[in-house]
């Protein structure tokens, strides 16, 4: 099906009274999710945002809750507010970030309430990819820019219109209440089979990536590799499927609150003990971390590798550690025999 | 004649074969057009890797209190200055560095290729001309419109601490004013300062980029790590951000080189130059002084004085 761009927009503006909408928008920093009221300002050609769209359902710095002590009294306050949401214009890359995430904030013991009380209360509309960039590799991650995993409404840009498909049943529910649809002409159709049928210029090989770290925990590989990282976090802060996280308190006088905030296993302070001992005190173990953590344990525990080949870590990276380089690296490895 | 290129493989070469350095740090061809990476070169078999260009934008400085050994190091006029300091602050052992000077024309600042061509798919430079293939528009650039901000106002292109120097010496860019873009930040109005530094504070993501990136950033403990007491919250909000680039420039008083490689690093382009040149002006008409010229001068806040004229020293 199809919807002219004039009447999707005329819905959009209608669900944004409803809903809080959240859009790809233009802003100093380059282009940015951010809450809009109308169509009008949505950015419509953009490659991808500068950062990843998790910060929605995990923020960077949150509080979980907070407390007062007032003689002998304390009060908790849960700190979760929670609004009907539509996020518009994820790329493919991104909602299957979403997917990823979901695992880890849920499993069969446990279910992350802050993560998915706005997860749960979110619809997410995909748009494909026009444009691919030079650092895009997701075609060799299970995905293409035109994939609609993750999303519960897909839309692929047909210039005044969008080919619309609804993905789940949260995005049937919104879709049935659209008015304008339209069936696509013959030419319309063989544009969109050709948009589906696009792939990234970038590859890397992954098929046998996972089981080749089973056997490299201790290769020669890891000495050199990390030399030139610097121990910052733009990779991990700008990739879809990071997720580690800290919890501290942050107290004045009579009261606090506890907060999760983003932290990074680049970092020397991500895994130092009260104790002061580290177990991962030297960058060689904490790039084999992030290795293993993506392309293995990932996989072992949840079934999927955690890089959705957005590419944000490799344009971000202030010494240009690409992963790409390092995917091949591990391809190339030899295998020491003990 | 040779090319400065040449010479750097050259020397590097003779240094890891005579065994009077244990490794190399350099610039190697990036993953991405006009993108340069750091690299470490321990074998003379591997010198030919090493490049010199408009894109080896990163302060190698910043890698050599961490890299054990014997080592060299290419260096330019800031990445000297950086040393420079280092050495005063006791940081790196002048025996074990062997630093290969190279004057600078200055980097390539990226994004101002990329605000027009959009996402940078392949570029070639040839004669200071700067051809780039982008995902909007290709377009032909002239080295002087693209170079980084830093460089436009460097005036310590050529080492001024090196083992060896590599090709000519640059001509340095006579200023009529110095600091004249802090003056244009002075004379704003508070409420124009105030939402200049709101906005480009909002962007900072607490990465960390740009402090790593700094040779002069090697505290064992950062203040913004230290969780006892804690002297900032994780909060990104534009006051947290703030709290930390103003600590890590007024840190850097009398040492920072001003290379600029924080402001690069920055993978939201926040403009962290603004507060370090500030506190640059603040140094050089307080104190007359600029950090890392000459072994001699220590760091303007790294000494003291008995004899200080100033009222706020206590005396017995």
């Amino acid at each position: 099906m199809k919807i002219s761009k004039e009447k999707f927009g005329q819905s959009f503006d209608a669900l944004a009274a409803e809903y809080q909408v959240i859009a790809p928008v233009r802003d100093a920093g380059g282009v940015s999710y951010k809450a809009v009221k109308k169509f009008s300002e949505v950015k419509q050609d953009y490659l991808n945002s500068k950062l990843p769209p998790k910060s929605f359902f995990f923020p960077q710095h949150e509080k979980l809750l907070s407390y007062k002590k007032e003689g002998k009294d304390v009060t908790v306050k849960n700190e979760l507010n929670v609004e009907k949401t539509i996020l518009f214009g994820i790329r493919p890359c991104d909602a299957k970030g979403f997917l990823l995430l979901d695992k880890v904030f849920k499993n069969d013991q446990y279910r992350d309430p802050y993560y998915f009380e706005r997860r749960d209360n979110t619809i997410v509309i995909g748009v494909a990819c026009h444009k691919i960039a030079p650092t895009c590799f997701c075609s060799s991650l299970g995905l293409s820019p035109a994939s609609s995993a993750g999303s519960d409404i897909f839309l692929i840009d047909l210039g005044d219109s969008y080919q619309i498909e609804a993905i789940s049943d949260n995005g049937k529910f919104l879709m049935a209440g659209l008015e304008g649809l339209e069936e696509l002409s013959t030419e319309e159709q063989t544009l969109v089979d050709t948009i589906k049928s696009a792939e990234t210029t970038s590859k890397v090989d992954v098929s046998t990536i996972t089981t080749k770290l089973d056997k490299m925990f201790d290769n020669p590989y890891w000495d050199t590799l990390h030399e030139k990282c610097l121990s910052c976090n733009a990779c991990s802060f700008s990739c879809p499927t990071c997720h580690c996280f800290d919890i501290s308190e942050e107290v004045l006088k009579n009261e606090g609150s506890r907060v999760r905030t983003w932290d990074g296993c680049m970092a020397p302070l991500f895994t130092l003990h009260g104790s002061g001992h580290n177990p991962r005190d030297q960058k060689k173990s904490r790039w084999r971390q992030r290795m293993l953590h993506k392309f293995n344990y990932f996989v072992h525990n949840n079934g999927d590798i955690a890089c959705v080949g957005c590419g944000r870590c490799i344009k971000n990276c202030p010494v240009n550690l690409d992963i790409r380089q390092t995917i091949d690296g591990v391809n190339k490895a030899e295998l020491v025999v003990d | 004649m040779t090319s400065i290129i040449d010479d750097i493989r050259k020397t590097a070469r003779q240094l890891l074969t005579e065994e009077k350095v244990d490794v190399v740090i350099g610039y190697e061809k990036g993953s991405l057009p006009l993108k340069a990476t750091p690299c470490f070169v321990r074998s003379p078999q591997d010198v030919d890797k090493l490049i010199w260009d408009e894109t080896c934008e990163n302060n190698l400085a910043a890698f050599v209190v961490k890299t054990p050994g014997k080592k060299a190091i290419i260096a330019k006029g800031c990445d000297s200055r950086a040393l420079m300091v280092l050495i005063q602050e006791n940081q790196i052992v002048r025996d074990d560095l062997y630093i290969i000077g190279v004057s600078c024309q200055g980097v390539i600042d990226q994004r101002k290729i990329e605000a027009e061509t959009g996402e940078i798919i392949g570029a070639t430079i040839t004669d200071g001309k700067i051809s780039v293939q982008g995902i909007e528009c290709d377009k032909v650039f002239n080295f002087t419109e693209v170079k980084d901000i830093t460089c436009q106002t460097c005036r310590y292109p050529n080492p001024v601490l090196e083992d060896v120097h590599i090709g000519g010496s640059i001509e340095v860019l006579q200023q009529a004013t110095l600091f004249a873009d802090v003056m244009v930040m002075e004379n704003k109005s508070d409420s124009e300062r105030k939402a200049y530094f709101k906005e480009q504070m909002g962007k900072c993501i607490r990465c960390y980029a740009c402090r790593n990136v700094c040779p002069m950033c090697y505290c064992q403990e950062c203040f913004v790590d230290c969780n006892s007491p804690k002297w900032l919250t994780g909060g990104v909000d534009s006051a947290e951000n703030l709290l930390f680039q103003t600590g890590r420039a007024l840190h850097l008083a009398g040492r920072c080189v001003e290379c600029g490689a924080c402001s690069r690093a920055c993978p939201q382009g926040v403009d962290i130059r603004a507060l370090s040149r500030k506190v640059n002006k603040d140094v050089k008409e307080m104190y007359n002084h600029e950090s890392g010229l000459t072994e001699e001068v220590k760091p303007a806040l790294n000494v003291y004085s008995a004899d200080d004229p100033e009222a706020f020293l206590v005396k017995e």
